[in-house]
């Protein structure tokens, strides 16, 4: 059973079973790193910008960098109108980012390698993008779907692959994360199952593609968590400053 | 473990039997931070950098009028200097004024003292000068007169000899006092 790549996504219940009339909504190992990582991201961002010292303490340097990174990501990619979702992308990109790394701890739970997660993720923003979208330009905003200077021939099926890209993107957005973590973290344990079964002769190669495999684990962990927020800095451009 | 078992060939991600409370606490969970980060947290960064900023604009522009201030008493400063020179210049220039002018008075009262002694002097020259051929006629006469009594024994009249030394003295006048 430990040695199952896959036993790690388990998700099971952590103290009573919680109904809400018919429907189970049970606190478990996902809740429970879910809450951890909201706390953790609270707690750092709390301390980072409690007192405001000329020079910066390391926390309140880490919260006024990340602060600025977020910030100036938003305004790279969906410019100056995006500033009244600053606070949903950086909640964003914290609540990936912390969940993603603190996936990373051995026996911990990934919240982000569940599928239902980032989809329901996903499907938010692209909602809340899709009617903010059309709130700023009525149905102008189908206008999106159609190109500017592609010939009248191929409009149609311009149209419809638009339609089909647009529709996919919360599919797109919530698998590359999900897949993203899931075969990191399957990866990862079948090479430390590689470990205990070649034992202390032929156990070293597998321990130090493990080793090599956590950095880069880390990296994706991060990585992802950009994309996820870009993506979303992107899909927000396109409803707030249409011109396609 | 039942469903575990059951599930233990595939994804765990597709078994559907937490999904409404994976949503439920994600809900709450993503929430609550977002609310507690947009109402409280991130306004206060946004203005503890926004206070950084103008106080660092604050700090330069204060050092930038102090730097302003020192310029204006480094040239007060200098200005000060060179006063001080060219008054220790002017000090100098009328201490050697006073004093050449006090020794061109001492010098002018010696000369005109020295030229009275020589004018003086010069004047008892001219009377010594003026009185003396009187007293050597005279004393010419006399020896002359005694002379004359001893050699040839006769009185000799005083007016004769006295005429003929007058006269032997203005013809050799010029060849003894050059004048």
């Amino acid at each position: 059973m430990a040695t199952n790549p896959m036993h790690q996504f388990e998700v099971y219940r952590i103290g009573p079973e919680i109904k809400l009339g018919a429907i189970d909504i049970s606190f478990t190992n996902a809740s429970l790193f879910m809450v951890i990582s909201s706390l953790a991201i609270l707690l750092i961002f709390n301390l980072g910008s409690k007192k405001n010292s000329l020079l910066p303490s390391k926390v309140q340097l880490l919260a006024e960098l990340s602060y600025s990174f977020v910030s100036k990501m938003i305004s790279d990619t969906a410019g100056s109108k995006a500033k009244p979702y600053f606070a949903f992308i950086f909640s964003l990109f914290m609540f990936v980012l912390f969940c993603n790394m603190f996936g990373m701890i051995p026996y911990a739970f990934t919240v982000t390698s569940h599928i239902i997660v980032t989809f329901i993720l996903a499907s938010f923003i692209f909602v809340g993008v899709t009617i903010i979208g059309f709130m700023k330009h009525g149905l102008g905003y189908l206008k999106l779907f159609v190109p500017s200077g592609v010939p009248v021939v191929l409009l149609p099926l311009i149209v419809v692959i638009e339609i089909i890209s647009y529709l996919s993107r919360p599919v797109s957005l919530s698998v590359r994360l999900f897949a993203n973590m899931m075969a990191g973290h399957t990866m990862m344990k079948v090479f430390g199952g590689f470990v205990i079964s070649l034992g202390i002769v032929g156990g070293w190669l597998p321990l130090s593609f493990s080793v090599a495999l956590t950095g880069l684990e880390i990296l994706v962990a991060f990585l992802q968590a950009y994309v996820f927020a870009i993506l979303t800095c992107i899909y927000l451009n396109d409803a707030l400053n249409l011109h396609h | 473990m039942e469903a575990f078992a059951a599930e233990s060939g595939g994804m765990p991600q597709l078994n559907p039997e937490f999904w409404i409370s994976q949503i439920f606490w994600l809900t709450i969970t993503f929430g609550i931070l977002y609310v507690v980060l947009s109402k409280l947290i991130l306004p206060k960064i946004s203005a503890n950098l926004e206070i950084r900023k103008l106080q660092i604009v604050e700090n330069i522009e204060a050092a930038e009028k102090q730097r302003e201030q020192s310029e204006l008493n480094i040239a007060e400063y200098e200005k000060i200097v060179q006063n001080s020179k060219d008054e220790a210049k002017s000090y100098f220039k009328q201490a050697r004024e006073k004093l050449l002018k006090g020794i061109n008075l001492k010098k002018d009262a010696l000369d005109k003292e020295l030229n009275e002694e020589i004018q003086k002097a010069e004047s008892e020259i001219q009377e010594l000068k003026d009185k003396a051929p009187e007293k050597i006629n005279k004393i010419a006469v006399e020896t002359s007169a005694d002379l004359l009594h001893q050699l040839i024994g006769a009185e000799v009249n005083n007016s004769s000899i006295s005429a003929i030394v007058d006269d032997l003295s203005r013809r050799k006048m010029g060849e003894y006092y050059g004048n």
